[in-house]
């Protein structure tokens, strides 16, 4: 497990649990009190850490590198029953997005996300979760596709922007993420969008535009990384925090802004200590927004998601 | 002492004895022509020597594509509020204060409807002028707003794109206004009207990502510099020099991502041969 400067106590008091159990098994000590006086205070340190995180706190939590990655959501909620797809029947298969039909509790979905790597050799291989062109054109094949067969879509998203590579400007970043916001706004089938990581600007936005939108508690969203702000404001990284702090990019940020619809309520620590639990909670959300949504027409779905982007902004008039 | 040598110091001519010459007479091309701007203005300030497209703003556009330069703009009141209470080198209300202070506009775009070959049309255009013609909430709502007028007046629109991209100031609503104005083109298609984007010098990020590569057809000006991600920032992530010609607007054509490239003096008339192939 790897540990945040912040988690620093956390770490202690865990590490100091896994002395003690090692110390009871092998010499037959009675250390249950102990356990269970370290467990209480473990749960209250985490609370206690967790009541008064900083925006910059948890942007460091939405990249930790234990955080669960699109795949690993699919592969829990779907317990194997996943179809990969690849290509965008154009150019390639992106490896930084990842789809395909999958089952959750019997009912059929087409799930679609950002997909980061685990190890170097696989951070570099999803190109650090970065899409590519035919990454949003891939997307959007799939989510064709599910229209089609009337299946309801869920994109997770965890990506620090789209790629800016010399390719992905010859074959048209911009005009395929601009094709998949114009296309989402008509899909006829329900969409359902959970930020589960980094949500960095159009990057982002290409697979998001849904009739329910949800960040994990401790994600941000937001146009630009708070590292890139801090450089185009003040010519340094040195004050990323300070434009955390000013993007307003977290979870409860964002739906005070009235720019998301909900967010999941993370695990004490964050989704990394305890991921069975979150894959739960995910799992709650996302069948009953698609129950929710079953109920509207096509048509209703449609108006019912543009006109929430359109009624969206702060201005004087 | 060198012969070369000043021997009295500082500029001896009384200052009312100074000539002033007027400014902004001359205008001067990347390629080092100089012109007269008096003969720039005739000609769509597109140089004569090279033919370097000179940035303009909403009124020059206006008056290019508008009939007798007649038209009747709307939402002039429609400005930027400071939702984040936003303070980098200096507040962004003072920001917006100074921008319209400079420009004399009220924001980074403007909107309005006349004639066009005698056929009604809805003119939304970006001024780079007022902070790098960024998009923010104000900009979305204009544009959305002036979607709608198109819708009801059953014609034709077009957007003239030239910006930096989403504006930072307001960080999320930003964002989410690419999803704004595309979600109203969406509609103005369902209403199959043509919509014509013109992108011009430059259009990058936010906007090349939302609606400016989304029209009927995509219009540009030689030389305009196109892009999603800026070339400072693909530079660095590659770490090798960009290829000569990149992101220009002759590198979107020969990608498949623009239609035509037009010179400013036949503007008007390639949207307006469009506009009669496509109407009824």
């Amino acid at each position: 497990m790897n540990y945040l400067d912040f988690e620093k106590p956390i770490q202690d008091l865990r590490e100091q649990y896994d002395k003690c159990v090692i110390l009871g098994r092998e010499s037959g000590v009675d250390t249950s009190k102990t356990l269970a006086q370290l467990q209480l205070k473990l749960e209250k340190t985490t609370a206690r850490i967790h009541k008064n995180l900083s925006p910059w706190q948890r942007v460091q939590l939405s990249r930790h590198p234990n955080r669960p990655y699109t795949l690993d959501y699919i592969q829990a909620l779907t317990r194997g029953h996943f179809i990969e797809l690849h290509g965008d029947r154009y150019a390639g298969d992106d490896k930084a997005v990842v789809g395909g039909f999958g089952k959750i509790d019997g009912e059929s979905f087409m799930l679609i996300g950002t997909q980061k790597g685990k190890n170097t050799k696989d951070r570099q291989y999803r190109r650090f979760g970065m899409p590519n062109p035919e990454g949003y054109r891939k997307a959007l094949r799939l989510m064709k596709l599910a229209e089609k067969f009337e299946k309801p879509i869920v994109t997770f998203i965890d990506t620090p922007g789209a790629y800016p590579g010399l390719e992905a400007e010859e074959r048209g970043q911009g005009e395929a993420i601009g094709r998949n916001i114009y296309e989402m706004m008509r899909l006829s089938v329900p969409v359902i969008v959970i930020v589960i990581g980094e949500g960095a600007s159009g990057g982002a936005l290409g697979i998001g535009v849904g009739n329910s939108v949800c960040m994990m508690e401790n994600t941000w969203y937001s146009v630009i990384s708070p590292e890139s702000c801090s450089t185009i404001l003040w010519r340094s990284w040195e004050y990323k925090e300070k434009a955390a702090a000013a993007l307003k990019l977290t979870a409860t940020d964002m739906l005070k802004q009235k720019l998301i619809d909900d967010i999941i309520k993370e695990p004490s620590g964050g989704v990394h200590f305890h991921p069975e639990e979150a894959y739960k909670k995910v799992k709650r959300y996302i069948l009953k927004a698609a129950k929710e949504l079953s109920r509207l027409t096509s048509e209703e779905l449609i108006i019912k998601r543009q006109d929430k982007y359109l009624a969206m902004g702060i201005f004087d008039d | 002492m060198a012969w070369f040598l000043r021997k009295k110091k500082n500029i001896l001519t009384p200052s009312e004895d100074r000539k002033n010459l007027p400014k902004g007479l001359w205008y001067k091309t990347p390629s080092g022509e100089i012109i007269d701007t008096q003969e720039l203005k005739k000609n769509l300030y597109v140089s004569l020597e090279d033919g370097y497209h000179v940035k303009i703003g909403s009124r020059e556009y206006f008056d290019i594509f508008f009939d007798e330069g007649e038209f009747e703009e709307f939402d002039t009141d429609l400005s930027s509020e400071d939702p984040l209470k936003w303070i980098d080198s200096k507040k962004y209300s003072e920001r917006l204060q100074e921008a319209k202070k400079k420009t004399g506009l009220k924001e980074a775009l403007r909107s309005a409807f006349g004639k066009l070959d005698g056929r009604t049309i809805v003119i939304a255009c970006m001024d780079f002028t007022f902070i790098g013609g960024s998009m923010g909430s104000a900009v979305g709502e204009k544009i959305k707003r002036a979607i709608e007028k198109a819708i009801k007046k059953k014609c034709p629109f077009l957007l003239i794109s030239k910006s930096g991209g989403a504006r930072m100031m307001e960080a999320p609503y930003s964002l989410m206004q690419m999803a704004k104005t595309v979600a109203m083109l969406s509609r103005l298609s369902q209403a199959k009207l043509p919509y014509i984007s013109l992108l011009t010098d430059p259009t990058t990020g936010g906007v090349t990502a939302s609606y400016a590569l989304l029209g009927d057809i995509n219009i540009s000006e030689p030389g305009a510099l196109i892009g999603f991600a800026g070339p400072r920032v693909i530079k660095e992530t590659i770490g090798k020099d960009l290829p000569v010609g990149f992101q220009t607007a002759e590198f979107l054509l020969e990608h498949g991502f623009i239609d035509i490239i037009c010179n400013r003096n036949e503007l008007k008339k390639s949207i307006s041969e469009f506009i009669s192939m496509t109407s009824k």
